[in-house]
């Protein structure tokens, strides 16, 4: 059996663990930069969702909050909306932020990826425009325009 | 020496742009996997491994003993959305106005 895929993505932000994190946690401040609000309380068993910002709010992504540690790191199970209640098809992030000089290291680890699924093409796609777009964001106010 | 700078400098190199590509094939190798049916010394990998990480094009991660390397994408997007995007949108624009200009002679 061909092992499951894992990509990990890094990025160094000039900025704070906090604000990296609340850019992270805040639906408010998610769509400013990725289009969609993650939306949880963010306690460890809660659960956690991607929303689109239309009018329908539409909920792309679902799953449930592993681990959370403010300003450090949070792991998330990650799932198609569409497949909400099959868990063996959900993936796993791992965020971790830490302080490197006066940077910080943003890496998000994405595992337990299916080989050749519609979600490892999604994340891979997704992934480097996000963080492009966060670090945009949190450096000079304005995210990128790469989802016009 | 700027982060743009060192990706520039590590994507200008043929073998280090081979090992990218076998990253992006498959993430996650060890070096002696990266090493296999490469026309490369075991050091000279080591040595642009070394080049690739320091631009944030290679990132290590630790599974038990096992070294694993994965390819960071987030520059490339990063030197994307700086230096093609942009020149894309103008070229999609001319193109644009060029298909305008030929319906507007066809009387369309």
């Amino acid at each position: 059996m061909k092992r499951e895929e894992t990509f990990v993505y890094v990025t160094y932000i000039a900025t704070t663990p906090d604000r990296v994190w609340q850019a992270l946690t805040e639906g408010e401040l998610t769509r400013q930069y990725w289009k969609h609000e993650n939306v949880s309380d963010w306690s460890p068993g809660s659960t956690w969702q991607h929303v689109a910002d239309n009018a329908e709010r539409t909920v792309r992504l679902v799953g449930n909050v592993v681990e959370s540690v403010p300003n450090k790191r949070l792991v998330l199970t990650w799932g198609d909306a569409a497949e909400a209640t099959d868990t063996t098809k959900h993936s796993r992030v791992t965020i971790d932020i830490e302080t490197v000089d006066d940077m910080v290291r943003l890496t998000v680890t994405h595992d337990d990826l299916k080989p050749a699924s519609d979600m490892l093409r999604k994340i891979t796609n997704g992934w480097p425009r996000v963080l492009s777009s966060l670090k945009s964001f949190l450096e000079t106010g304005k995210p990128l325009n790469t989802w016009a | 020496m700027k982060d743009n700078e060192k990706v520039f400098k590590a994507l200008a190199d043929p073998s280090r742009r081979k090992l990218i590509d076998r990253l992006h094939e498959r993430s996650g190798q060890t070096l002696t996997e990266l090493c296999e049916g490469l026309d490369m010394t075991r050091q000279a990998v080591t040595q642009h491994l070394a080049l690739l990480q320091d631009a944030n094009l290679v990132t290590v991660k630790w599974r038990g003993r096992e070294k694993l390397h994965y390819f960071n994408a987030v520059p490339i997007h990063d030197i994307y959305e700086r230096w093609i995007r942009k020149f894309e949108t103008q070229r999609l624009t001319a193109l644009h106005e060029f298909k305008q200009k030929l319906e507007k002679e066809n009387g369309k």
